[in-house]
């Protein structure tokens, strides 16, 4: 079966972001993400998910390269200075390259 | 001073059990579920009072309560920036949260008087919906002035469609409807239950609080002395304000319960995505693991006799 690559892009950050951040999905184009309530240990202490208010969502983008990189880069400019937020890509395969 | 209600006891217990780190935890969605029932049971109490009492909200009152909103802010930003030292932003989050409301003190302060025995107006569920908006609106002016770096109509939209606003109004509108005679049949669940679920809750909230705890050791003497300090001098705002309004002296202490009380879910959520450079943890703690606790275990008996003060 033949195999397509693309970059999963990944990010957790506060869950009080979630529509911020799918507004800026939507600007910049991006088709499809699927997101998951997350709890966890950063730099900006321990989160937890059971109390919606300081919980973590982790996002999850799989998109064409460019892409990925226009979003990092946007939501590193507008979120990185004042929230808990982390970004990393990796590469992925797909079988429907039209879906991505 | 009176024996300590039961529920209140659910919250020490929380607090207890969650700073000695004890397994326990209500699940998300039972949370949720919780606050929900609490919320509409307190809308529709009040809508059923208000098709009782037939007579609407009067417009004086309408305006002061929304004015209290709105002014609250000024003096805690004021304190926060002069005596706290803070930032601008900071300052101004401060502002947001104490001029905001805390349902749960809300449900408390009924839950006591109720009790007691002592009436209050039963339209003061919608002094709640009326004070939790504007002080988030005048913190974010404060922080931010006038420039249009925000998206006002989204802001409010967001604001006005919040959880508690929606529920709460769609409970007193049920109530309304229904009337005195016509909720009967869901007496059991949301009147008869609710103490029940106010202890639920504030068992959950114990926990909470003491989540915060670690901030409260970090930052210490400001948050402590504000979460202390501001609720009685707010308070006396609150009573104030009853009493030119011709409030009972029950809705005169809860009033001054309101105007004590600080947002915990709204204020935070609105001031974190229009004020981002203010540090979240600071109010949160103080509302939370300070100016809550103080009210419901000392503040709503103090306010009560201030209510009884004034009222002579």
């Amino acid at each position: 079966m033949e195999h397509f690559q693309r970059r999963l892009l990944t990010i957790v950050t506060e869950a009080v972001l979630e529509r911020e951040l799918l507004a800026e999905f939507d600007a910049l184009g991006v088709r499809g993400y699927t997101i998951t309530d997350a709890r966890g240990k950063g730099g900006r202490g321990r989160r937890q998910s059971d109390w919606a208010q300081e919980g973590n969502i982790r996002v999850e983008v799989v998109c064409d390269g460019p892409l990925a990189e226009r979003v990092a880069a946007r939501l590193r400019e507008r979120f990185y200075d004042h929230y808990a937020m982390i970004l990393f890509m990796q590469d992925v395969s797909v079988l429907r390259p039209d879906k991505f | 001073m009176p024996t300590l209600d039961p529920v209140i006891w659910f919250f020490v217990f929380g607090l207890v059990a969650g700073a000695a780190r004890a397994d326990l935890r209500l699940p998300a969605a039972i949370y949720d579920f919780v606050s929900t029932l609490l919320l509409l049971a307190i809308g529709l109490k009040g809508g059923v009072e208000l098709a009782r009492d037939g007579g609407g909200l009067p417009l004086a009152e309408l305006g002061g309560i929304l004015l209290l909103g709105f002014l609250v802010p000024l003096p805690v930003f004021a304190v926060a920036r002069h005596l706290g030292r803070l930032g601008r932003a900071d300052a101004a989050s401060f502002a947001a949260h104490y001029g905001s409301v805390s349902v749960a003190t809300y449900a408390v302060v009924i839950a006591y008087l109720s009790t007691r025995g002592v009436a209050f107006e039963g339209r003061a569920p919608v002094w709640v919906v009326l004070l939790e908006v504007p002080a988030i609106v005048a913190g974010i002016l404060l922080a931010r002035g006038l420039s249009g770096e925000i998206a006002w109509g989204r802001l409010l939209r967001e604001l006005f469609l919040g959880r508690s606003i929606v529920l709460l109004l769609g409970g007193l509108a049920i109530g309304w409807a229904a009337g005195p005679g016509g909720t009967a049949s869901i007496q059991p669940l949301f009147f008869d239950l609710f103490k029940g679920i106010l202890a639920l809750f504030l068992l959950e909230m114990g926990l909470i609080a003491a989540a915060q705890l670690p901030t409260l050791r970090r930052h210490g003497p400001f948050i402590v002395a504000f979460g202390l300090l501001a609720p009685p001098a707010l308070a006396v705002l609150g009573a104030l304000l009853g009493r030119a309004l011709g409030l009972s002296e029950g809705g005169m202490t809860v009033l001054a319960t309101l105007a004590a009380s600080a947002s915990y879910i709204a204020a935070p959520a609105a001031i974190r995505t229009a004020v981002p450079e203010a540090n979240p943890a600071l109010p949160l703690t103080a509302a939370l693991a300070v100016t809550f606790p103080f009210n419901i275990i000392v503040g709503i008996p103090l306010y009560e006799r201030l209510a009884g003060a004034l009222a002579g």
